[in-house]
C-alpha cells in the first residue's frame, strides 16, 4: 500500500510500499515513532483514507474504495471519540442499532459486553462522570460489541498514566484471548507492543523496518533503526575481519579489540563496516580475562549505577565506542567493578548481530 | 469578585494592627480594587436592565393623560387590556410570525453554513466569510434601501414575504459564526466514530453532529429570533403596507404610546429571557 498527502503544491508520501498479512484471531501491533505512518496504516485499514496506490483487503475481499460504514472494522480511537450526549450503555448499542439488531438482543449483548469491560454498573451514566480509565473501556466495549473481522486500536492507552496503562495491557491481552478477534493495535511504546502482541511491524518514515514475533525483533533486530528503537542496544562499529575455525565472523572494533558475530548481512565480505548490535544484559562484565569461543573486549569502566536488582555499568572500549552492561545482582558481592577500573567484556556470538544500514 | 471580597476580612481582620504600618498599603490596596470593581459591575449591570426596568414599571403605571411618561400610580388595567388595539395585535402578530420564521429558516441555513466554514475548506471559503461580515457591519439603513431597491427592480412588491427574505438575509450570518465557533472545537473523530460503527453520513449528521451542535443551533435561532423581532429600520424598507410591532410604536410616538406596548414588550421579555434560560439549562445537561 502506498499513501501521499497532497498539501498545496507538495505531495507529502505518508506510507510507501507497506505490505501486511495480518493473520485471523492475531494481536498484530504497528509500532514506530510518530510520523512512521502507522495511523496512516490503520487509517486505511478502516477505511478513512483511500490508499494512492495498492488494495486492502478483509477477509480476502478487496476493500479497496468501501466506505468506512461498509467495512466490517472497528476502531477503538486515541481520543476515544464517545458520543458525550449518549449514555454509555446507547454508546455501546450505536453500532448494533445501525444494523437493525432486534431489541432484545440488543440489550443482552450490550449488558454482557459492559460485562466483559467490567462496566456492568455504569450503563445508565454519561462518558464525563467516568474516568479515563473507563471511557477507555467504553470506547472498547463500543467497538468489540459488533463482533467485527478486525478490531483496530490507535494508542488507545496513549492518555492513560503508567500504572493503569500497564494493568489495562494485560486487561487488553485478557480481552482479545475471550472474544478471538484480530486486533490491530497502533502504538509509539515499544514496551506496550512487545507485552501484548503475537507479531509486531516496525514502522519508519513510512515503511515496514522488521516483522516478526516480539522475541524475534527483540532478539534479533533486522536493521539499526530496530535494535535502537526497542529497548536498549549498544551499536558498534567495526571492520569484517577473517573467519574463526568456528565458522564466526571476526570484526575489528579498534584499538586491536575483535567481536565476533554468528553470521554477516546479506551483501557483507570481508572488509566491509558493520555495525555490531548487543543488548545490555548479554553482556557479561569481568575482572579476568574471560575463556571460550566469546567476543572480548577489554575496556575502562566510566560509569555505575546501582539498580537494587540490576547494576548498570558503562564501559569505554577505546576509539570513542561505549557500551552498556546490564548485569542482575545475584550474589550479594555488590559491584563488579568500581569506576575507572579496567575490566573485560563478552559475550556468545550469538547474542550479536552485525547489520550494514 | 468573591476572592476580592474575601481577601481584606483574612488580611485586615483577624489580627488587628498585625500587618501594622509596613504591610498597611497591601489590604487597603487590595480593598480599594475590589471596591472600584463592584461599582464598575454594578454600573454594567444598571445600564443594561434599567430600560427594560423602566419598560416593566410603566407596564404598571396608571397615566393621566396620553403620554405614559411620567409615574402616577400601580394598576394592573393594562394587563386586562392588553389586546384593546386590533391594530397592535395584528402588528405583534406579525412580528412573532416573521421571527419564528426566521428563526427556523435562518437557522437552517445558518447551521449548515457555519458547519461548511467551520469543517471544509473550499472554492470561495474567504469570500463566503467576507459576505457574512460584511452582511453584519454594514449600516442598516443602506442595507433596507438596497434591498428595498433590488426588490423593486425584480418587480417584487414588498409586504410579509419580502420581510421574512430581509430578516433571513441579516440574520443568517449571526447564526452561521455561532455554528461556526462550535463546529471548530468538536472533535472529528466523533463523526468518524459513527461511520466507523456503521452510520452512513446522513444518519452520522442526525444522531452525532446535529446533537452536538444543537447548543450553538439553539443560541444561533433565539439571535435571529431576538434580531428580527425588534428590527425596525430593514423592515421600514422592504415591509410595504404590513406593519410589525416596531413599526407600529414608531407610528404611535406622534399620538402617544398606549401602556399596552409596555405590556407587551415585558411579555415578549419574559419569553425571551424564559428561552435563553433553557437554552442555558439544556447545554449545561448535555456536557
Amino acid at each position: 500500500m502506498t499513501k501521499s498527502f497532497r498539501s498545496g503544491s507538495e505531495t507529502v508520501t505518508a506510507v510507501t510500499g507497506v505490505d501486511l498479512a495480518i493473520a485471523e484471531g492475531e494481536f498484530f501491533s504497528l509500532l514506530g515513532p510518530s510520523g512512521c505512518g502507522k495511523t496512516t496504516t490503520m487509517r486505511m485499514i478502516a477505511g478513512f483514507e483511500e490508499p494512492t496506490g495498492g488494495v486492502v483487503r478483509l477477509d480476502g475481499r478487496d476493500v479497496t474504495g468501501v466506505p468506512a460504514h461498509h467495512r466490517d472494522v472497528n476502531m477503538v480511537f486515541q481520543s476515544y471519540a464517545l458520543f458525550p450526549h449518549m449514555s454509555v450503555a446507547d454508546n455501546v448499542a450505536f453500532g448494533l442499532r445501525r444494523r437493525g439488531v432486534d431489541k432484545a438482543q440488543i440489550r443482552s449483548r450490550v449488558a454482557e459486553m459492559l460485562d466483559l469491560v467490567e462496566l456492568g454498573h455504569r450503563g445508565k451514566h454519561r462518558p464525563s462522570q467516568l474516568s479515563g480509565g473507563q471511557q477507555q473501556r467504553v470506547a472498547l466495549a463500543r467497538a468489540l460489541v459488533n463482533q467485527p473481522g478486525a478490531l483496530l486500536l490507535d494508542e488507545p492507552l496513549g492518555a492513560l498514566d503508567l500504572k493503569l496503562r500497564q494493568s489495562m495491557q494485560v486487561e487488553l491481552k485478557r480481552i482479545q484471548r475471550e472474544v478471538g478477534i484480530t486486533f490491530v493495535y497502533v502504538t509509539h511504546d515499544q514496551g506496550e507492543a512487545l507485552t501484548m502482541s503475537d507479531r509486531i511491524a516496525v514502522m519508519n518514515r513510512g515503511g515496514v523496518e522488521q516483522l516478526g514475533t516480539p522475541a524475534e525483533i527483540y532478539e534479533h533486530p533486522a536493521t539499526r533503526f530496530v535494535a535502537d528503537f526497542i529497548g536498549t542496544s549498544n551499536l558498534l562499529t567495526g571492520t569484517v575481519g577473517g573467519r574463526t575455525d568456528a565458522g564466526t565472523w571476526r570484526v575489528e572494533v579498534g584499538d586491536g579489540a575483535t567481536a565476533l558475530a554468528a553470521e554477516l548481512p546479506d551483501g557483507a565480505e570481508a572488509g566491509a563496516e558493520v555495525h555490531l548490535t548487543v543488548r545490555p544484559e548479554k553482556v557479561r562484565i569481568s575482572v579476568d580475562e574471560p575463556e571460550g569461543a566469546v567476543s572480548r573486549l577489554p575496556g575502562t569502566v566510566t560509569e555505575t549505577v546501582y539498580l537494587g536488582s540490576a547494576t548498570h555499568y558503562q564501559v569505554d572500549i577505546g576509539s570513542d565506542q561505549r557500551i552498556t552492561v546490564y548485569q542482575q545482582n545475584t550474589s550479594g558481592s555488590g559491584l563488579v567493578a568500581e569506576r575507572g577500573e579496567r575490566v573485560w567484556l563478552s559475550w556468545t556470538p550469538d547474542h550479536s548481530y552485525a547489520l550494514t544500514d | 469578585m468573591s476572592t476580592g471580597v474575601d481577601t481584606p476580612t483574612v488580611s485586615g481582620g483577624a489580627v488587628p494592627g498585625g500587618p501594622g504600618a509596613a504591610g498597611g498599603t497591601r489590604p487597603a490596596r487590595a480593598r480599594r480594587r475590589t471596591d472600584w470593581g463592584r461599582v464598575y459591575t454594578i454600573a454594567v449591570l444598571a445600564w443594561l436592565f434599567l430600560p427594560i426596568l423602566f419598560m416593566v414599571a410603566f407596564s404598571f403605571n396608571d397615566p393621566a393623560g396620553r403620554h405614559n411618561i411620567t409615574w402616577q400610580g400601580f394598576t394592573f388595567r393594562w394587563y386586562q387590556d392588553a389586546l384593546a388595539y386590533p391594530d397592535l395585535n395584528q402588528a405583534m402578530f406579525n412580528s412573532v410570525s416573521i421571527a419564528l420564521l426566521t428563526m427556523v429558516i435562518s437557522g437552517a441555513l445558518g447551521t449548515l453554513l457555519g458547519l461548511a466554514l467551520g469543517r471544509y475548506t473550499f472554492r470561495g471559503k474567504q469570500l463566503t466569510n467576507l459576505v457574512m461580515f460584511s452582511a453584519i457591519s454594514a449600516p442598516e439603513v443602506v442595507v433596507g434601501a438596497a434591498l428595498l431597491s433590488t426588490f423593486l427592480m425584480m418587480n417584487v412588491t414588498t409586504g410579509y414575504w419580502t420581510t421574512v427574505v430581509s430578516h433571513v438575509m441579516f440574520c443568517v450570518s449571526f447564526v452561521a459564526i455561532t455554528v461556526r465557533a462550535r463546529v471548530i472545537t468538536l472533535d472529528p473523530r466523533m463523526e468518524e466514530a459513527a461511520r466507523d460503527l456503521g452510520a452512513g453520513p446522513f444518519t452520522t449528521f442526525r444522531l452525532v453532529t446535529l446533537p452536538l451542535l444543537f447548543p450553538a443551533v439553539m443560541s444561533g435561532g433565539l439571535l435571529a429570533f431576538a434580531l428580527s423581532i425588534d428590527d425596525y429600520i430593514i423592515t421600514s424598507f422592504v415591509s410595504g403596507d404590513v406593519t410589525t410591532f416596531p413599526l407600529w410604536i414608531w407610528g404611535a410616538t406622534r399620538v402617544g404610546i398606549p401602556p399596552q406596548v409596555n405590556v407587551m414588550g415585558t411579555l415578549l421579555f419574559l419569553v425571551g429571557v424564559t428561552l435563553a434560560v433553557v437554552n442555558v439549562i439544556n447545554s449545561r445537561r448535555k456536557r
